[in-house]
């Protein structure tokens, strides 16, 4: 409308709330605007995005051993711990951001921690592909994913124990990262892809996301009923008509 | 070439804790004062909500409020004859960033130091005589006493509301409080928080002991409270997602829920965020301040001048801006000389879980707030005799478990597989019936080859070294731990525990592991200029309108949470700014 | 001898009064004449109108100002000769502000809300020309015809003001107390408070069959602000409604949005005896009284509020509703979240919200942003739940609600 544009161009047009114009200098009153914030996207559950379909299946299985099914609750492939590592390793996380990055990249001792370039991506880039190469060789040519449930626990304590050493990869360093990945896939909030339906959080009973306990404190050695909520909510959110 | 701003009274590096306190005491005495942070401005509607504050990966595992490695970081090494290297992502500390600093994301635990941690040397050394002290430790006074402070303890517990017991109080020792603790004026203005079970239980197991078990102050509201600035905080719900994460319902004392909405309506206040400042500008003769350098996030170079210049950017970045402005004498630790990067220290924290029936224990971790926790002195400090043990120092012993978030509080017995289904079995039968982390907090005294210096190698992104940190354990901190741990594992057993672990500090000093982010000294305050980069009221002895906050200024770390400290310091600075500074500018104390 | 304390009572109307305040104009220089103009603009809020916010000259007008026809932009007020009012006359001041009439004959839009202003004495609207007097003179040029055609032919207002416009000063009521007139005068004059309380005809007018029973303005529900017990003030003490007025907080909630506004510049700003008054006279206006019967807690709506409510509302407005005095609203006391159209409340759980800061409550505490985390089902059943948990029920609000109110919201910027 013609007498809208002539007004804007005419006249600063800020908002009608008052809110402190925010540009780098805060004064005179605490700083808000409408939709503040930075939600999180919860994942969508779909094809892989980082992994390649044999890397994908390889990370299922791991999932599956180090979290294996059983009646009570679904096992690290089921409660989606390897779509959780597919959406990470997209992430910032895969790219090792905010990471202190800059050479020298030098070997240094245990205690001065990682300082090898593209730390995450590089170490499942290798090891999956040195885990396949070595189940391949020792297997019959089947990968890890073909393998029996036993043979490849076997394959696991091996490489935990150093038995067996991977080609290309250190197999240690590599199924410690798989572990920690995996299982804060599985504990971790189900918008990121693991914990589906909070299984993790039903098995050990934890409650979630929530935040409001003043009428639990001084309830000692009592089981809390209330059932997990994540911070997408829970199914008892939506009204059942 | 840096554009060059309008001059302001006074020009505050970092807005944390000591940022706000000392930017209210000055503002209050009609100065000019403008803060600026490199961080981003934080608040709770808008970057710590109901709706997703409470998420573990994002905020304890991926560190989101935290300052990220790529801004700027330190290299390490553990022995002088070592090369440091940068340490890439986070693990022993965790650095603030943002206005509210750590403060946003601590557990709000509110110590005072004892009266003997201020007099240490002299002290120890009347008790014990000098040579039961290493001899290459190098702990000072610190030229204030906690009569000094102890006014301005109490103003920041009243600016916070702390909840406690009071144990001392004008001399009177108190049931339920701790008797160690120095004479403080008035109790608590909040009463203590409310204990789950197992914390209470431990208070109970500790008490049947012996000891005198007591709640841990907590700056987390045990009910609703207005400060004396008319700030209102609301009660604490508990909600187990406390330190690490910013509080989503006011109820944790921060400097956005106690100073910020007063502060910010100062006609003489402002704030730049997101601006990183890169040196102090001195004179020629490097005798005065004239200001500060600063970046902003598109890159773009500024000065502020002012006429009195405050570093409140955490100790270890007041540390690495005086070494890169080239202010005080770096210190030399071959030689000797010197005092800035002097007397670093860190923490020394050990452990104990225990491992309790499942069918009659139910503990409910994620029912928690960062400072709760049932805590016992007697072997803090030096309330005990240590003429037997070989070694000085000592910490509080706690159980003070702050949550029961599943990523890192799936505790499972020693032995337990690692993966697999024995280890998924152990974390659900172990869950709720576990005590993890039931805690030593250790004194971590200073030593010639502990110290700051800059990184030869290893740059920022601006082009500046690194600072380089070259810290490892003492025999001393790692004989306090043993003796301490085996202390902490007896309570624990006596709460009913069918098996416990101990988790003794031991060396070497590993920056991997989290050890809290109370990082000490490197600008330590002292009588004598020749040990000391600050006098007794924070001013530097080299330049007088500069002074310098945090715990930079610890000759050596007690065995306390520092903040409690670090913010009667800067009460008892800005009282000396206000005073006697501003009246007449120079130094307050001769050289 | 003029008596500025007690205004209310024996003023006599007519044309006495106008002949002695003939010989009496606006002096900057008489301290007490511009000291109880200063007071009469602080309530009548000139200063909110008037200036761009953020960085506007005080006074200086440019402002625009949302209503239903578009935007109007307010006049520059400083005494500035060329673009302000230095060169107007009291008696030209006096007919803007109490009549609508420019001193070229044209008339005001009802956005200046002289159809109140005209409650005022003429001695007021002169005091309150004196203070302006004092204020610096800024040069600004304000474009004022902003409003599309054919509302920009003023002369459609002498219609209006027939229709809508009842000129002349306030008459105390003989039968009630003085702080009831008092209170009665600031609402109904200076405070204008029907101008965004008091619903509209389509062609702007108030509907005085309603007064102050709640409207609709800059995207906002105005509430209820009688003494109606589910809507308006009923659950709330005249000491309820002055400490909102003076500090923007009280046990029950906090000023937010356009009231927020309000407080810190004008309400806060008033005497303790003021407020009062006018909360004395908000109380008595009686309300309505066709509730809605409470929605059974089995209803799918209530048990899915319910859940939403203890898992997400409870960290701040308490697991029963009631919050915490002075820094999370009492949903279980609320009276706007109970208003008839539910369009605040909605627009408050999708957008968040910051309450006001004033020298008594500087907090300012703030509702976090939920249009991420909830849908338009999710919404409407956690209100509803909070409309019907706690008693004095209102109706359900409904998914369309709020989807509807998302759309319209989208557009905002404030």
């Amino acid at each position: 409308m013609l007498h809208r544009r002539e007004l804007l161009a005419g006249v600063a047009w800020l908002a009608l709330s008052g809110a402190a114009a925010h540009a780098g200098l805060i004064s005179g009153r605490l700083p808000w605007e409408p939709n503040a914030g930075h939600p999180p996207d919860p994942v969508r559950p779909g094809r892989w995005i980082y992994f390649t379909g044999q890397e994908g299946a390889a990370v299922e299985a791991l999932a599956d051993r180090i979290i294996p099914p059983d009646p009570g609750t679904p096992g690290g492939k089921d409660s989606g711990c390897a779509v959780y590592l597919d959406r990470q390793l997209a992430g910032p996380y895969g790219r090792d951001e905010g990471l202190y990055m800059r050479a020298p990249f030098m070997k240094g001792i245990k205690q001065q921690g990682p300082q090898s370039q593209s730390v995450i991506a590089k170490t499942y880039g290798s090891g999956l592909a040195a885990l396949d190469k070595y189940c391949q060789s020792n297997h019959a040519g089947k990968r890890f994913a073909e393998l029996t449930d036993n043979d490849k626990d076997e394959v696991l304590k091996g490489l935990e124990s150093e038995k067996i050493k991977l080609e290309g990869a250190d197999g240690k360093k590599f199924f410690t990262q798989v572990i920690k990945d995996v299982q804060a896939g599985f504990f971790a909030d189900p918008i990121y892809g693991g914990n589906r339906d909070m299984v993790s959080w039903k098995m050990i009973g934890f409650p979630g996301a929530r935040y409001n306990y003043l009428d639990w404190i001084d309830r000692h050695n009592e089981r809390f009923p209330l059932p997990p909520v994540s911070l997408a909510g829970r199914i008892d959110w939506t009204p059942k008509r | 070439m840096a554009r060059i701003l309008p001059k302001k009274d006074v020009v505050i590096v970092g807005l944390g804790w000591t940022g706000c306190i000392v930017a209210n005491e000055l503002t209050d005495e009609g100065l000019d004062v403008i803060a600026i942070e490199r961080g981003p401005w934080r608040d709770a509607p808008t970057d710590f909500p109901t709706t997703y504050a409470q998420d573990e990966l994002r905020y304890h595992i991926r560190h989101e409020l935290f300052l990220r490695p790529d801004q700027t970081t330190f290299t390490f090494r553990n022995k002088t004859s070592q090369t440091a290297l940068p340490i890439r992502t986070w693990g022993a500390f965790m650095p603030p960033n943002g206005v509210g600093g750590g403060g946003v994301h601590w557990n709000a635990e509110t110590w005072r130091f004892l009266p003997s941690d201020f007099v240490l040397k002299t002290h120890l050394t009347q008790r014990y005589g000098a040579a039961f002290l290493p001899e290459d430790m190098t702990i000072q006074d610190w030229g204030v006493t906690y009569e000094d402070l102890e006014p301005h303890y109490d103003a920041f517990e009243y600016l916070c509301g702390t909840c406690g017991t009071a144990g001392n109080v004008k001399g009177k020792i108190m049931e339920g409080g701790n008797p160690f603790e120095g004479a403080r004026s008035r109790p608590y203005p909040n009463p203590a928080q409310k204990q789950g079970f197992a914390h209470a239980l431990w208070g109970k197991a500790a008490r049947e002991l012996g000891y005198k078990s007591f709640p841990q102050p907590s700056g987390n509201m045990s009910r609703a409270y207005t400060n004396p600035l008319g700030v209102r905080m609301g009660p604490c719900t508990y909600c187990g997602f406390c330190e690490w994460f910013g509080c989503a319902n006011y109820s944790k004392a921060s400097p956005q829920t106690t100073i910020l909405p007063v502060l910010v309506r100062k006609s003489n206040f402002s704030v730049r965020d997101n601006s990183e400042v890169t040196k102090i500008n001195t004179d020629r003769a490097g005798k005065h301040a004239t200001g500060v350098t600063f970046v902003d996030a598109s890159g773009t170079e500024w000065e502020q001048p002012a006429d009195l210049v405050i570093l409140a950017a955490y100790s270890m970045f007041n540390v690495q801006l005086l070494l890169l402005s080239k202010i005080g004498q770096p210190y030399d630790p071959a030689a000797n000389t010197g005092v800035i990067g002097r007397n670093f220290t860190h923490q020394c924290m050990s452990s104990v879980n225990g491992f309790f029936d499942k069918s009659k224990f139910n503990f409910n971790p994620f029912i928690s707030s960062g400072a709760i926790g049932m805590t016992i002195d007697e072997f803090n400090g030096d309330n005990f005799d240590h003429g037997p043990h070989g070694f000085v120092g000592g910490g509080y012993l706690t159980h003070a478990q702050t949550n029961g978030r599943p990523i890192t509080t799936t505790t499972v017995p020693p032995d337990t597989p690692k993966w697999g289904a024995a280890w998924k079995k152990a974390v659900a039968d172990n869950y709720l019936s576990t005590v993890t982390g039931a805690g030593v907090h250790g004194s971590f005294y200073s030593y010639r080859d502990i110290y700051l210096d800059l990184d030869p190698t290893y740059k920022d992104r601006f082009g500046r070294p690194l600072m380089r940190m070259t810290i490892d354990f003492h025999d001393n901190e790692l004989k306090a731990a043993a003796y301490l741990t085996d202390k902490l594992d007896e309570i624990v057993k006596a709460m009913g525990a069918k098996q416990t672990q101990k988790k003794p500090r031991k060396g070497p000093y590993d920056i991997t592991t989290y050890q809290t982010t109370h990082l000490n000294g490197g600008a330590v305050m002292g009588t004598d200029r020749k040990t000391s980069a600050l006098n007794r009221y924070l001013q530097s002895w080299d330049v007088p309108n500069l002074f310098v906050m945090g715990a930079g200024a610890f000759p050596q770390n007690a065995g306390y949470n520092p903040t409690g400290t670090v913010a009667a310091l800067a009460y008892w600075s800005a009282k000396a700014i206000r005073e006697q500074y501003l009246k007449k500018p120079g130094p307050l104390v001769d050289a | 001898m003029r008596k500025y304390a007690t205004r209310s009572v024996g003023i006599a109307a007519g044309a006495s009064l106008l002949l002695f305040a003939a010989s009496a104009s606006a002096s900057e220089q008489d301290f007490t004449q511009v000291e109880k103009g200063r007071y009469l603009a602080t309530a009548a809020d000139c200063v909110a109108c008037h200036t761009v916010p953020n960085g506007g000259r005080s006074f200086a007008g440019g402002r625009p100002i949302e209503t239903p026809f578009g935007d109007i932009t307010s006049a520059n007020i400083t005494p500035d000769k060329d673009t302000g009012i230095g060169a107007w006359t009291d008696a030209q001041f006096e007919n803007a502000v109490r009549k609508g009439i420019r001193p070229d004959g044209s008339r005001l839009y009802p956005a200046m809300p002289f159809t109140a202003y005209t409650k005022m004495s003429h001695d007021d609207v002169v005091a309150i020309r004196a203070y302006l007097k004092t204020l610096p003179a800024v040069h600004n040029p304000v474009v004022r015809d902003t409003l599309p055609f054919p509302l920009n032919i003023r002369a459609g207002m002498r219609a209006w003001d027939a229709l809508y416009f009842t000129p002349g000063e306030f008459k105390p009521d003989p039968n009630k107390s003085a702080e009831w007139n008092r209170g009665a005068f600031l609402v109904e004059g200076p405070g204008h408070c029907g101008a965004c309380h008091t619903p509209k005809s389509f062609l702007g007018g108030d509907k005085n069959s309603e007064y102050l029973q709640g409207s609709q303005l800059q995207g906002w529900v105005t509430p209820n602000i009688t003494n109606d017990n589910v809507a308006g003030l009923g659950a709330w003490s005249v000491d309820d409604i002055a400490t909102y007025l003076r500090t923007g907080h009280n046990r029950i909630t906090a000023a937010t949005g356009p009231m927020a506004e309000e407080v810190e510049n004008s309400s806060s700003k008033m005497t303790d005896g003021d407020v009062k008054a006018m909360a004395t006279y908000l109380k008595s206006l009686p309300g309505e009284s066709n509730n809605p019967q409470p929605l059974k807690s089995d209803d799918p709506a209530m048990k899915a509020g319910q859940a939403i409510f203890r898992d997400q509302c409870s960290a701040c407005h308490s697991i029963d509703g009631k919050g915490v005095a002075k820094l999370f609203p009492s949903l279980a006391d609320a009276s706007m979240l109970r208003s008839r159209d539910p369009r605040s409340a909605i627009r408050l759980v999708l957008r968040g919200a910051r309450s006001v800061a004033t020298d008594a409550e500087p907090t300012a505490p703030g509702m976090p942003s939920f249009s991420h985390q909830l849908n338009d089902d999710q919404i409407a059943a956690v209100l509803t739940y909070a409309r019907n948990a706690w008693g004095r029920p209102a109706a359900a609000v409904t998914a369309s609600d709020v989807s509807e109110a998302r759309r319209e919201l989208r557009a905002r910027t404030d």
